[in-house]
Parts: structure tokens; C-alpha cells; sequence
């Protein structure tokens, strides 16, 4: 199924009454509710402490060294949320969402598991699972199987291939831009730079395309803007637009999840500028595109931007961050109880193996309140089927308005 | 598996395979040698699918022609939705049988030999039957007698309307005298300098014309004739009399003389040489030596052009098996090794588009000459960043990607390069490692 703007695949036994939303004759086998729920999967593992930096904390500037953000109010500086916390300036785009009280962060938020490998946590994070085991389906999916039957295929993947959080026994669908090929993202051509290093063939011939596309500059580090076609920071605005645009339409799906990579700054993270900064500007354009695009339907919206861990809390020997613990959670949407940070601060006093922000809310706590509280599914289903084993985990109370 | 059973497993499945999958190293590692010649006792796959003869085809072109000069626009329009579809069968098909094959080394000979006898639908007329040409008049005889491969393809529709023999006249034939029309000698000179003599076999421009003239007749049957599509003799322009063609006389037999003459091209040692010289730089090395070169075209002298024979003699080479990945993987082996490893097959217009983009999209080679087999002709700094592209484009399709590390021992064995092995498991995500693999060096290459 085509249209001018992508591409719409269903997936999934049974999936036939699932077709485009907006053309003629076009419904889905039951109108579903009016609440929408998006996920979108940082990977890579997202510098929590970058992007709403503890200003307040007394030993944050000390820990943080060349990476500490300035205050707000000084030239390039952060912007203001609360007295201990303040948001990475290139996340601007979606600082007024916290005046109008439509974002909040649950900060120090990880999972249950202690593994600083990306592709194990990841697995974790999406199949909702506390230890890895024979994982084939994603927590999402599970809940989608809780909605009632009318409710049911409204699972929607934008950007290709379904992530493992989506997957399982109820059909959904995916979508992806037309136009064939995306370019390939800074951060891949960064590690098939250093892969290609001692290669006599493709080395110099990576490095003359690069140097001939202007890559250069932003594979190493710099400021140059990639194109919005690939799969690079400004890849993900024009994706959270369009997942707007099909989760607002009035048949359309109501669970959506997208996917952002570039994530993994272990070299030249930077502070206010840098190849994190980039990324995060590319997020927050893609979320105010997405929040605009939805229209009234982002009153009835909750949205939730999840990493599969956090960064060390010191910086390295390259101006970056390794694999650490701890990260924050975005939640946003016309729903959220917002303007404010939630969950209990650990402090940067003590540190996880000495070098890891803890944890200081578990994530799947959060997820469980919005199933709950946002798509009125049953807290006992959400222990036993969607986290099983996870009785021990409260629903995070009072993110959303009454 | 001790280390040389391991690099010999290797090249077994990647140079003389598409890649390996599954256990397909520990399988192959007990015998790899045994492994490669074993398949050449088998014939390769008929294509699944429901794909239309070429004959059918070659009609439809017709009729379609037919109908638009009759003014009918909307049948050109519809026609061309109908190639689109049928191209797209066909190279979805034969993608598929490469990458599900038990005998990947009949698919590799199959593109070898589809590649040395080019034809391109960059010549849109052809464009229905490209594929059926590679079915009908390559495929089966990849492990057959070179001369009936050279004959099957020189008396295809598919080679005589791309090089213009179709429509090739001998200006003293019935029609010639008649009409101003004349001897079209593309097919001629392409069969000598591409298929078999090859540009430095010592034949002249006399040869060139004589071998068109013996060809006159050679043709399709037009839409009112019997067998509409089909090969076609037409005595009415075959050029009469005596040619003399490389030092040997034809006397005047119509269309046997072609079959003669096709016949001795085949038995020619410069053929045995041109054809040893591809194979030995398609599977060896870009410049393999010349003793490799020397020993192969002296098995296709002493067997008379037999195939299977030919090709055991290039697996037998010793300089095959000494240095691993010696070759960069031309861009649609690059496609078909990480379909086959991932298990994951690209729908037919993601996988043309990706074709596209990598320069090598099947049918459309650039002339007669066909692809390039060296590296030094895929690795232009655009082409390979659109490589880079393609694999992270293919690794974010794949449906439920793999442990990238666990489809690097599948495909290499201990084999990889530790800095490839880092970068896997230092990427920040299954699909970023599974791109990493694709594009590493050793993927790149076979």
C-alpha cells in the first residue's frame, strides 16, 4: 500500500482490515479510542545528565568537568525548569511545552538489570522483561493484546522494520518515508571510518566521499548539518511529523514507536555544542513538529521518550561518556501532568561502581502508570503479562491529569 | 575446526559461493575442495515463480508496437507497467534461488556467464525478456559445452534484437537487392570480440563482416508468423555464397553455416584464452598469473570447451585457496551475501532500488561488454559511500536482526579481523552492529 508520502506495511496474521488512514472507504475494523500513546526508542544510550543537567546538585560541576553546562542566563547557557534541574539549550525547541505544563522528566530512571551492554539492554528495555531469556515479543505488544478487541490493530512502526517492543502475536503495521534509500547516519560512517583505517581500498575511498559530501566536519565531530533524508540527527523530525499525521487521523493507529539513533557519544560529546547537541536539537525539532502536527489529538496524548541506559558520569579520555546506568525519561503530551521533574533525585554524592548516576526510579514503573492511567489497562495484567514478575513495581502515581 | 579448515571453509563459501550460512562452515569445513566441485554434478535450479517465456514476451512486444502505431497510446503506457512487473519477477526469483541455494556456485557461474553474454535493457525493446534470456539460454548450460551455451545465446531473441541482427540483411540476399537496407555487423563483432575469439584473439575487420554475413537470417518471427517470437531463419536475406571466416571457407548452407561457424569459434584457442582469462579474474584474482590462466584454457582446449571440467579447473587453483578475500565483492554479490547470511530477502523494489543506487541493477549492465569484474571498478569514493548506505539501509529492514557477532561467526568463522570485531560490539545498537558487519572490510570482499 502506497502513498505519495510512504510506505504502509502491515505485519501480522489477520492484519487485512488495517489500511491507510485518510484514503477513501478506508477504516479500521473498529473505530479505536481517542488515546494516544507514543514511545520513541533513544538508542544508543542517552547522556541523562546532558540533557537536563543537575545544575543544582553541589557536586555537578566538580564531576562533570569539560562537559558541565552553563546556567542559565549566561551566553549559550541552559534554560530554566526548577531550582536543582535545567534543559541542554539545543533542547529549546520543546522548553515551552514545560511553561505550558505538557513535559515532564522522571530523572535517574534505568531498569531493573545491571548490564552496560547496548544490544542485551535494549532487548530489555523493549521485551519488558527483568533478565534476558528467551525473548520474542515486546512489552507494547503485550499491551496492545490487553486492549479490547475493537482496539486492536493500532500498533503502528514509523521508520521501517518493527522494533522488538512492537513485535508479537498482534498484528501491526510500519511505516516508512517513500524514496528509497536514506543516507547512512554520522555515526555509522564515524565507526566504518576507524573500521576502514587500515584498509587500502575502501579507506581512501570512504574518505574522498566523505570529503566530497562535506561529511566530514560532522563525522568528526563538527557542525555541519546532514541531510534530513538519512538517518542522522535531522532524519527524525520529518519521521515524528509523519507518525503525527497518521496517529492523529481519525482511524489511525493510537500506539505508535519510532525509533532515534546517534545516541552513542563516546568521543566528542561536547557541552552546549557538539554531536550531542546536534542530536538533541534533532530530537526536540522532531518532538515540537510531532506535538504541532497532531493537532487537538495532542490533548488526548502521552508520549514517552525512553533510552536503554545512561553515560558515565565523568567524561572520558575523548571529550565523550561510556556506557553507564542511570539516564531521564521524557514524557510529554496534552495528558501529562507536567513542568515538573518527578522521582527521587539519587544525588551525583554517590555514584553506582563509582561512576554511574543511579538509579533512582525504575522506567518499567513509569510505563505501568501511563498503561494504566492513560489507556485504562488492568495494574494486575500489567504485573503478570505486559512486565511479568514485576508485582514489586508500582505504577508510577500522578504523571497524568485527572 | 583447526585454523587453515577454517580459512579453506571460508573461501569455499564466499569465493566460490554467495556466503555462508547456518552451519554451512562446519558443513563445508570437512571437505571444502569436495564441497565446491560436488555441486557441479547438479544442473542449477529452474527458477520458481510463474514467469513468462520468451517468446510470449518477444510477442508482446510486438503487439504492443503494433498497437501504438495504430495510434493506441494508453497500450505503451499499460505495456510498460507490464515490464516494470515482469522485470521485478525476475529478479526477485533468481535473487531468491541464489540466496536459498544448495548449490551457490551454479547461481555465481550462472551471473558469470549471464555477465559475459550481456544483454542490456538499457536497449528498452528487450526489456520484457532479459530475464527469460538468462533462463532459457544461460542457465541451463552453466555446466555444459561452452559451444552450446554460445549457440543457445547467439540464436536467442533476446541476443538478436539487442545486437541488431534481427534486422541485419545481406546486401546481395532476395531482399537486399531490393531494399537499401544492409548487413548490420554488431552481433558479428561482439561474438568475436566479447563472447569468444575476445579483443586480442587475432581476428581482423574482415572476419567481423564475414561472420555478420554468415549470420544474415538469423531472426524472430514477427506477430502473423508461425512460432511469433521465436528464433526465425530467413532465406530471403541470408547473404548467398562462400565466406571466409578466420582462414576457413563456409560454402553456401544457409543457416548451418552459422552453427559451423559458431562451432569453430568455440574450438578456437584464443576463446579457451579470453574465457580462462575472465574466469580466473572473477574467481582468483583481479590479475590472476599467467600459468593460472594457461592451465585452465588448455582444460577448455583438451575437453572441447566442457564447462563443468573448466570450472573444476579453476577451483583446483591453488592461488584460489592461498590468500583469503583477495576480491571486493562486485555490489549485487554484496546484496545476495547479506540476504543469504541474515536469511532476509528485500522486497523486489527495495531490492531494485538498492541495485539502483549501487550501480549494478540486474539487465542494465552498460554495454555489451557487461559489468566490470575488478575493484578498481567499484570502489569510486561515491560508490562506497552508497555502499555504507546500503547496508545500513538493509541492516534497519531486517525483520528481527540477529546477535551481529553471532552472524559474524556464522559467515566468517574465527576469521575476522579484531578491529571488525570490536567495532561489532562496540555498536550502539543490534542493527548499527549487523550494518558494521555488512560494510566490514571482510564482508566487502570474498
Amino acid at each position: 500500500m502506497t502513498s505519495r508520502r510512504g510506505v504502509l506495511r502491515l505485519i501480522g496474521a489477520g492484519a487485512g482490515a488495517f489500511v491507510l488512514p485518510g484514503l477513501p472507504g478506508a477504516v479500521f475494523a473498529a473505530a479505536p479510542g481517542e488515546r494516544r500513546f507514543i514511545v520513541v526508542l533513544l538508542r544508543g544510550a542517552l547522556d541523562g545528565l546532558a540533557a537536563v543537567p543537575p545544575l543544582g546538585d553541589p557536586r555537578y560541576r566538580e564531576v562533570r568537568g569539560a562537559l558541565a553546562l552553563k546556567p542559565p542566563g549566561e551566553a549559550g547557557g541552559c534554560l530554566a525548569l526548577d531550582g536543582t534541574f535545567a534543559l541542554h539549550p539545543a533542547l529549546a525547541p520543546i522548553h515551552p511545552y514545560w511553561a505550558k505544563r505538557e513535559l515532564l522528566f522522571v530523572h535517574a530512571a534505568g531498569n531493573g538489570y545491571r548490564t552496560r551492554s547496548h544490544f542485551d539492554a535494549q532487548d530489555l528495555m523493549e521485551s519488558g522483561l527483568a533478565a534476558k531469556e528467551r525473548i520474542s515479543d515486546g512489552w507494547l505488544n503485550r499491551a496492545l493484546a490487553l486492549m479490547h478487541a475493537g482496539e486492536r490493530r493500532v500498533g503502528l512502526a514509523v521508520g521501517g522494520a518493527v522494533p522488538l517492543i512492537l513485535r508479537g502475536a498482534v498484528p501491526v503495521a510500519s511505516w516508512e518515508p517513500a524514496g528509497g534509500l536514506r543516507d547512512a547516519s554520522p555515526e555509522f560512517l564515524s565507526a566504518l571510518t576507524a573500521l576502514y583505517a587500515k584498509d587500502a581500498l575502501l579507506g581512501p575511498a570512504l574518505a574522498d566521499g566523505l570529503k566530497a559530501q562535506n561529511f566530514s566536519q560532522t563525522v568528526l565531530g563538527g557542525n555541519a548539518a546532514p541531510d534530513a533524508r538519512g538517518f542522522g540527527p535531522k532524519s527524525f523530525a520529518p519521521l515524528a511529523e509523519a507518525a503525527a499525521r497518521l496517529v492523529a487521523a481519525r482511524d489511525g493507529p493510537r500506539i505508535a514507536v519510532l525509533e532515534m539513533g546517534g545516541w552513542d557519544t563516546h568521543v566528542n560529546e561536547g557541552a552546549e555544542t557538539g554531536r550531542l547537541a546536534q542530536n538533541l536539537e534533532g530530537l526536540a525539532t522532531g518532538l515540537d513538529a510531532l506535538a504541532k502536527a497532531m493537532g487537538p489529538a495532542w490533548d488526548e496524548t502521552v508520549l514517552v521518550a525512553v533510552t536503554e541506559f545512561g553515560r558515565t558520569v565523568a567524561v572520558n579520555g575523548n571529550n565523550g561518556t561510556d556506557h553507564g546506568t542511570a539516564s531521564v525519561l521524557l514524557v510529554m503530551g496534552g495528558r501529562v501532568k507536567g513542568g515538573r521533574v518527578a522521582g527521587d533525585w539519587p544525588g551525583l554524592a554517590q555514584l553506582e561502581d563509582n561512576r554511574d548516576l543511579r538509579v533512582a526510579t525504575d522506567s518499567r514503573r513509569v510505563m505501568k502508570g501511563i498503561l494504566r492511567d492513560h489507556l485504562g489497562l488492568d495494574p494486575a495484567r500489567l504485573d503478570r503479562t505486559v512486565f511479568p514478575d514485576s508485582s514489586a513495581l508500582r505504577p508510577f502515581d500522578g504523571l497524568l491529569q485527572a | 575446526m583447526p585454523a587453515n579448515a577454517a580459512h579453506d571453509a571460508l573461501i569455499a563459501a564466499t569465493r566460490f559461493g554467495i556466503a555462508a550460512r547456518g552451519d554451512d562452515l562446519t558443513k563445508i569445513g570437512r571437505d571444502p575442495r569436495g564441497w565446491v566441485l560436488g555441486q557441479l554434478a547438479h544442473r542449477p535450479t529452474t527458477l520458481s515463480g510463474n514467469l513468462p517465456n520468451s517468446a510470449k514476451m518477444v510477442a508482446a512486444e510486438f503487439e504492443m508496437r503494433r498497437d501504438k502505431r495504430q495510434g493506441d497510446d494508453a497500450a505503451k503506457r499499460e505495456f510498460n507497467q507490464r515490464m516494470r512487473a515482469v522485470y521485478l519477477d525476475e529478479i526477485e526469483a533468481r535473487t531468491r534461488a541464489a540466496i536459498e541455494s544448495e548449490t551457490p556456485l551454479l547461481e555465481r557461474l550462472t551471473r558469470f556467464w549471464s555477465n559475459h553474454f550481456t544483454v542490456s535493457i538499457l536497449r528498452p525493446a528487450i526489456r520484457g525478456f532479459a530475464g527469460a534470456f538468462e533462463r532459457e539460454a544461460i542457465r541451463p548450460y552453466v555446466t555444459g559445452r561452452f559451444r552450446d551455451m554460445l549457440l543457445a545465446v547467439a540464436r536467442h531473441p533476446a541476443m538478436l534484437l539487442y545486437l541488431d541482427n534481427a534486422i541485419s540483411i545481406g546486401p546481395d540476399s532476395v531482399i537486399g537487392q531490393r531494399r537499401d537496407k544492409g548487413l548490420n555487423e554488431n552481433l558479428g563483432r561482439e561474438l568475436l570480440e566479447l563472447h569468444t575469439l575476445g579483443v586480442d584473439g587475432g581476428y581482423t575487420q574482415a572476419d567481423v563482416v564475414a561472420l555478420a554475413r554468415i549470420l544474415t537470417g538469423w531472426s524472430v518471427a514477427r506477430l502473423e508468423e508461425p512460432n511469433s517470437g521465436m528464433f526465425r531463419f530467413r532465406p530471403m536475406v541470408h547473404e548467398p555464397g562462400a565466406k571466409t571466416l578466420l582462414g576457413r571457407v563456409y560454402d553456401e548452407a544457409g543457416e548451418g553455416e552459422g552453427v559451423a561457424a559458431l562451432a569453430a569459434m568455440a574450438a578456437h584457442p584464443a576463446t579457451a584464452r579470453h574465457i580462462a582469462t575472465k574466469l580466473a579474474r572473477h574467481f582468483i584474482a583481479d590479475a590472476p598469473t599467467r600459468e593460472a590462466v594457461e592451465r585452465i584454457a588448455r582444460m577448455f582446449r583438451e575437453t572441447e570447451g566442457d564447462l563443468r571440467q573448466v570450472t573444476a579447473a579453476v577451483v583446483k587453483e591453488e592461488a584460489a585457496w592461498r590468500t583469503p578475500l583477495a576480491k571486493l565483492r562486485a555490489p549485487e554479490d554484496m546484496v545476495l551475501a547479506a540476504e543469504r547470511v541474515t536469511g532476509f530477502a528485500l522486497p523486489a523494489e527495495p531490492l531494485a532500488n538498492g541495485l539502483k543506487l549501487l550501480d549494478q541493477m540486474p539487465f542494465f549492465a552498460p554495454s555489451p561488454a557487461g559489468w566490470p569484474d575488478a575493484a578498481v571498478n567499484w570502489v569510486s569514493p561515491e560508490a562506497v559511500l552508497h555502499r555504507a548506505q546500503w547496508c545500513e539501509s538493509f541492516a534497519q529492514r531486517v525483520p528481527d536482526p540477529p546477535e551481529p557477532m553471532a552472524l559474524a561467526e556464522v559467515a566468517f568463522g574465527p576469521t575476522l579481523a579484531a578491529e571488525t570485531v570490536e567495532a561489532i560490539r562496540r555498536a550502539p545498537s543490534r542493527r548499527a552492529g549487523l550494518a558494521l558487519l555488512l560494510a566490514s572490510p571482510e564482508f566487502q570482499r570474498r
